[in-house]
């Protein structure tokens, strides 16, 4: 079996993989990072979104091989010292959850959201958030998160 | 999905002579809708030859007659492209409206139009601006790229390098767009060119097509009203779950008409 290597949360890994596996089996399944779930599995719905090389992607449609040599980030890559970042202090502090099965990919597409768009308005995070179904909270307290955690991130 | 074996291609040479080396091989762009095809199995090639590490198949360049957009620069690229925003507005904006931020980050213009499927929004700029494909082995004109459903002018193994795509007058897309995928249910292109005025419509048929009465009223008078009452027959026109041949047909006018306004 072909070797991926990259960096995932700051750290060098190395995997065997197939070469049909996806980054989100890579990260689930070879690595034990959970916090990156598989929604729809067909590009739509956004909970499996990380960071390659800073741009908010799906991992259900990227090959484990294609993110060879590259900087993943997930959810749990951005806590520092048990301290969360501010936009997952955002989304606790606007209740921008209910189930959270969606929360990790809003999280992460949110954050590369106000990296691109700082301090957005409503009208910009909800065009941005085209890409993360919510089946819960009617993307409100969402909307409401990710307003504040831009504030919070610096604007 | 079925497996396969992983390649990844140092240059446009090495890519075709890989693909063309393999019994089944296929070219993966960004993968957005490769990846999922080959989840859905609905195809098994026996070979994927990666193109993102191909650093002449990535950028923009502009001039006082057009862009030209190479094969692999993403969707996001081109809208936020600041050279593409000031020559053709009409293309940021069109690349700035296909799937999501997401899919925008990873899906590629030449993964799009060899594909052509027929909801894609990029056929109707590439015909509409009357655009050139360029291949690793000829140029191809824009009307004569895309052939039919999933269809392109496109031998085994050739592989686009690049899509030009000469300046306009004026143009603007307008999509009526599937609120869950963002494909277009209809979308039209319209666009005054030096070559005459161009109306293409992707989503209503299986394949991009133009719609020259269209053409001919606004050639005459370029405004919404001159093709208000051009009606464009359902037959031929796709039925499906997100809307009826006839629905489709009258989605036509409507969005000509707003693209005509959005010039």
């Amino acid at each position: 079996m072909p070797t991926v290597s990259l960096t995932v949360n700051g750290k060098v890994v190395s995997a065997e993989v197939e070469n049909r596996t996806l980054l989100v089996q890579l990260l689930r399944e070879k690595l034990g990072l959970t916090g990156t779930h598989v929604g729809c599995d067909t590009s739509q719905c956004g909970a499996c979104v990380v960071h390659i090389n800073g741009d908010a992607v799906k991992s259900c449609t990227t090959l484990a091989l294609q993110v060879e040599g590259t900087d993943v980030t997930t959810i749990e890559g951005l806590a520092t010292n048990g301290e969360l970042h501010p936009m997952q202090e955002a989304f606790r502090d606007n209740h921008a959850l209910q189930c959270g099965f969606c929360t990790p990919g809003m999280v992460m597409a949110a954050i590369d959201l106000v990296n691109k768009n700082p301090n957005p308005d409503e009208q910009t995070v909800r065009r941005e958030l085209e890409g993360n179904l919510c089946r819960c909270t009617g993307y409100h307290n969402i909307v409401k998160a990710i307003i504040a955690g831009g504030q919070a991130m610096g604007g | 999905m079925y497996d396969f074996t992983y390649h990844r291609a140092s240059d446009v040479a090495d890519a075709v002579s890989k693909v063309r080396d393999t019994g089944e091989g296929q070219f993966l762009a960004g993968g957005h809708t490769l990846i999922p095809t080959l989840k859905l199995r609905l195809a098994k090639p026996s070979d994927l030859v990666d193109l993102q590490g191909i650093a002449n198949l990535q950028g923009i360049s502009a001039s006082d007659d057009g862009v030209t957009v190479k094969a692999m620069t993403t969707h996001a690229t081109v809208a936020e492209s600041k050279d593409v925003q000031d020559t053709i507005p009409a293309l940021a904006s069109l690349a700035s409206g296909i799937g999501d931020p997401h899919v925008r980050a990873r899906g590629t213009i030449g993964g799009s139009i060899a594909n052509n499927d027929p909801a894609a929004d990029y056929p109707a700029a590439v015909v509409g601006l009357g655009a050139t494909v360029k291949t690793d082995q000829r140029d191809i004109a824009g009307d004569d790229f895309f052939t039919g459903m999933f269809e392109t002018a496109l031998s085994d193994g050739e592989l686009i390098t690049e899509v030009s795509f000469p300046k306009a007058n004026k143009a603007a897309y307008y999509k009526f767009k599937n609120p869950a995928s963002r494909f277009a249910i209809v979308g039209v292109f319209v666009a005054q060119t030096g070559g005459g005025v161009r109306v293409t419509v992707t989503g209503a048929a299986p394949c991009v097509f133009r719609v020259s009465e269209m053409e001919e009223a606004l050639a005459s008078s370029f405004s919404s009203d001159a093709i208000k009452d051009i009606k464009i027959p359902e037959d031929g026109l796709n039925s499906d779950i997100h809307a009826q041949a006839d629905y489709r047909a009258h989605l036509v006018n409507v969005c000509a008409r707003r693209a005509v306004d959005a010039c």
